[in-house]
């Protein structure tokens, strides 16, 4: 195998100094993006891990604290978050099949669309809501007289609850601004079916916040099933 | 890498079949169950989040490196809460101390024949 | 970037363009994507951070040289020995060797230009600087008294002092090892010269690569379970509050999930240093390379499997102790497997003692003591009278200090003419390396007895019986001190006095050494090609690669 010097090397535009070729340069990225998904499983793993452990303790409490969500809107935010990924996965297609640059910033722009009527769900009928519920631990919960000696740990649900859908929020505002560095690339036309890597390893990180809320609705809003309300 | 390209219509059959696991998995919510209820939950989601990594994060088509790294993480997510549950899920055994008298091994003995 | 691109070409080795000189300015360095460079910001920072826990070990061995306490109040006392854990565990062996030496050689080991992100490198530093802000701004508002292992409910409920400062660093601190470890994991797999085959990777690299798994998968969870902490401080609800049915205990558990491995991480690193110091000052090719290379991958899993052995005393069950107990025996198995074959390749060779050698060979030793009595801790029944002593203290210090810090000096040694280009006076450096293996042991030795005998760990008094041991390891300490300030004089000394080392002052293997020191900035003139495997020592003909 040659070893080309880099210093008898003309730069592309896309390459930067450091790699060799571009297929070098890609593979990097993309090995890069999914070791940095591994720590964000073992990141929010965390949180799953503890949230085991104490449903396993606290199955009563648990099951109150779900019941005091609503189960239509985790449902709807659910299909909203398969839409945005169905789109990115659209929005890389196109630009690896060479579409023109408006098919491409089309599907980016809806999928930021439906990734901002994820968050406006969750914050005007959700956390809004559940905020004036008096709901929302740390700020005024109110332990209600029902839950009786439940009371303490339903609040550590809605810990939990607030912190994990808080956590994918924050995941959520980061996927858009990296969406909005994607919509003007290809706005400037950096993207071609030679050159699209950046757009596919985005997809890889919002694809990933939705895995996280495909896991977080079930075990947030489904627990011990929704056939009985208030618990056992 | 993921020089394959997906055709439009696996993305589409995708996108349909994660829609229907959404209903699948509240609909499965309202049906007294017991236990499956979480195991129809947990199974359901794990279906989906293949189907999400498999097609939509193109892993059907990449490589064994790729696949690696993947099942390391959820490796290691398994170690965590396993070894955290199997002291969590295990306190409660310990006898509390008391003074020496042979016959506290009965149960663990008879446990083992 | 343009300005990366230097004319080697024209200018004959060791007088030419370099990464030192290729540009100037404190901007240079502050915006700098240059790995080498980049290695050398981390160097003044976490030497700079050494010093600041230094400053609190030698005021607590001041304060014990009387059973009473002669400096500090007992609260005072808390904060001194939670402010030297913090910032010697987090602020200094996490990020020694991987961030100095591992972001130095990485690239030129593997015969690359540079690491796979460059500016993410440059913000790990970053990240490295703001959480040490972070904590400094703690300690200089008063301190933090919990211990490095900010236990719950002690530090969510009852501690009045920065805990959320200091947990807000550690937390910030944390994403810099991940994009570190990150970084290294792309670099070592798709960044290899032609030839450069993963067994011919010299066996730094694969210690390197395993610590890299540790930080991706351990430091999240700490990360997480520290802002739970944080979060439990601010809003008052309850997480690892048991009056809300939370468990302190699942703390531990999250927290040791990170902490343990995190044991490896900083004697990993120390062992791949070790593992190229002992092949080139015995002139031999290493014994058993694919044994220590595994072995690095072995200590890597297992290092996860085992954290429960923290928390054998604490309430635990007894059946989750018993697992964790055989599974930490089992780790004992790929280090002693090590140990085993630096010494076989010490066996007939012609060893030279120069100041590295003196620091690897203080390793070997030091370490398998600390190693051998973790064997004790590791046993339910004897950790039962040790845990909570001196005992405990004595092992980890043996371990990371007589381990790591060692093999740390000794790499910075070693590879300090590749950094600088200049040579250190060799009689100094010699005398300081046995200066602090002397200190060491009389500071830390004393403390197995005391911990034997019974004495608590983190109390700031003691009773009368146990003055002299405490007298002697204070007075080690004092020893240990002046051997750690000698290097500091002597290499800064250097930098500009010291004579010029020339490529391969130690007629070493390996790539690093192939090209003129100091490196230019795109480390070879052109890529390696790489044809042979790694520690081609003349001594070897004998010995094939176990």
């Amino acid at each position: 195998m040659a070893a080309p010097s880099h210093l008898d090397r003309a730069h592309g535009p896309e390459l930067a100094h450091q790699f060799e070729d571009p297929a070098q340069q890609r593979e990097a990225g993309t090995l890069a993006m999914w070791t940095f998904l591994v720590t964000e499983i073992m990141f929010f793993g965390g949180l799953f891990a503890a949230y085991a452990i104490y449903r396993s303790l606290h199955p009563a409490a648990f099951e109150i604290g779900s019941h005091l969500l609503e189960v239509k809107f985790g449902a709807t935010n659910t299909a909203v978050l398969i839409g945005s990924s169905l789109t990115m996965a659209l929005a890389i297609h196109s630009a690896q099949t060479g579409k023109s640059k408006a098919t491409v910033i089309t599907f980016l722009l809806l999928t930021m669309l439906l990734g901002l009527v994820f968050i406006g769900v969750k914050l005007r009928f959700e956390w809004y809501h559940d905020y004036l519920e008096h709901i929302v631990p740390g700020f005024g919960f109110d332990y209600r007289s029902a839950w009786g000696a439940n009371a303490p740990e339903v609040q550590m649900f809605m810990v939990f609850y607030f912190f994990m859908t808080g956590l994918h929020a924050l995941h959520m505002v980061v996927g858009l601004g990296i969406l909005t560095v994607l919509v003007i690339m290809t706005a400037r036309g950096r993207f071609s079916p030679r050159y699209y890597a950046p757009l596919e390893i985005s997809g890889l990180y919002w694809h990933f916040v939705d895995i996280i809320w495909i896991y977080l609705f079930p075990l947030l809003y489904l627990i011990g099933g929704r056939y009985s309300t208030g618990g056992h | 890498m993921s020089e394959h390209v997906v055709p439009v219509k696996t993305y589409a059959a995708v996108f349909v079949a994660l829609l229907l696991l959404t209903g699948l998995t509240t609909g499965v919510a309202y049906i007294d169950l017991g236990v499956f209820n979480t195991v129809a939950a947990l199974a359901i989601a794990v279906t989906k989040m293949l189907l999400v990594v498999l097609f939509f994060m193109h892993v059907k088509y990449s490589s064994g490196m790729t696949r690696i790294v993947i099942i390391a993480g959820i490796f290691w997510l398994a170690i965590l809460i396993a070894l955290t549950l199997a002291d969590e899920l295990t306190r409660g055994w310990t006898p509390s101390p008391g003074p020496w008298n042979p016959s506290v091994l009965l149960p663990f003995v008879s446990h083992l024949l | 970037m343009s300005t990366a691109v230097v004319d080697v070409h024209q200018t004959p080795p060791g007088s030419g363009v370099n990464y030192l000189n290729a540009t100037y300015g404190i901007k240079s360095w502050l915006l700098t994507t240059d790995h080498k460079r980049i290695a050398l910001l981390y160097l003044a920072s976490i030497t700079f951070m050494f010093f600041v826990g230094g400053a609190a070990a030698v005021l607590m061995r001041i304060h014990l040289i009387e059973p009473q306490g002669t400096l500090v109040q007992p609260e005072t006392y808390n904060k001194l020995f939670s402010t030297h854990g913090i910032v010697m565990v987090f602020f200094f062996l996490i990020p020694s060797i991987p961030a100095v030496l591992g972001n130095f050689l990485v690239p030129m080991m593997i015969g690359a230009r540079d690491l796979a992100f460059p500016r993410l490198n440059l913000l790990s530093w970053y990240l490295y600087i703001t959480g040490a802000l972070f904590l400094l701004y703690a300690i200089l508002n008063g301190g933090i008294d919990t211990g490095w292992t900010f236990y719950t409910p002690y530090s969510t409920t009852f501690a009045h002092t920065h805990v959320i400062a200091a947990v807000l660093g550690i937390f910030i601190n944390g994403f810099s090892s991940i994009l570190t470890g990150l970084n290294f994991i792309v670099t070592i797999h798709k960044m290899r010269a032609p030839g450069m085959t993963w067994f011919r990777m010299p066996l730094f690299l694969w210690a390197i690569y395993a610590t890299s798994v540790i930080f991706i998968l351990g430091t999240p969870v700490v990360a997480i379970t520290l802002f739970l902490v944080g979060l439990e401080r601010i809003f008052h609800v309850g997480i690892f509050d048991p009056a809300v049915g939370g468990d302190p205990l699942l703390f531990q558990h999250l927290f040791w999930f990170y902490s343990h491995p995190a044991v490896y991480i900083m004697i990993l690193p120390g062992m791949g240093v070790v593992s190229e110091l002992i092949p080139c000052f015995s002139k031999k090719k290493i014994f058993g390379y694919s044994f220590i290379a595994f072995s690095s991958m072995a200590i890597a899993v297992l290092s996860f499997l085992v954290w429960g052995h923290h928390m054998f005393v604490t309430g635990q069950s007894i059946y989750a102790g018993l697992v964790f107990s055989v599974l930490s025996f089992l780790v004992a198995i790929p280090s002693a497997i090590k140990v085993f074959n630096w010494t076989a390749t010490l066996h007939k060779g012609s060893i030279s003692y120069d100041a590295p050698m003196l620091y690897a060979l203080g390793f070997i030793g030091l370490f398998t003591m600390g190693g051998l009595t973790g064997l004790f801790l590791a046993s339910l029944a004897t950790d039962v009278h040790l845990n909570g002593t001196y005992f405990i203290v004595a092992h980890f210090h043996y371990i990371m200090v007589g381990g790591a810090v060692m093999a740390y000096l000794g790499g910075i040694h070693f590879w300090w003419p590749k950094i600088t280009g200049r040579l250190y006076p060799d009689g100094w450096a010699r005398f300081a390396a046995l200066v602090i293996f002397v200190g060491f042991n009389l500071t830390f030795f004393p403390q197995f007895m005391l911990g034997y005998l019974g004495m608590p760990r983190r109390y700031a008094v003691y009773p009368p019986e146990f003055q002299v041991l405490n007298v002697m390891s204070s007075a080690g300490a004092s020893i240990l001190g002046v051997g750690y300030l000698i290097p500091l004089i002597y290499l800064v000394w250097s930098m500009r006095y010291g004579p010029i080392a020339g490529p391969n002052p130690w007629g070493a293997k390996g790539l690093e050494w192939q090209t003129p020191s100091p490196p230019p900035t795109e480390n070879f003139e052109e890529i390696p090609v790489v044809t042979e495997e790694p520690y081609n020592y003349p001594g070897t003909a004998a010995v094939t690669r176990g």
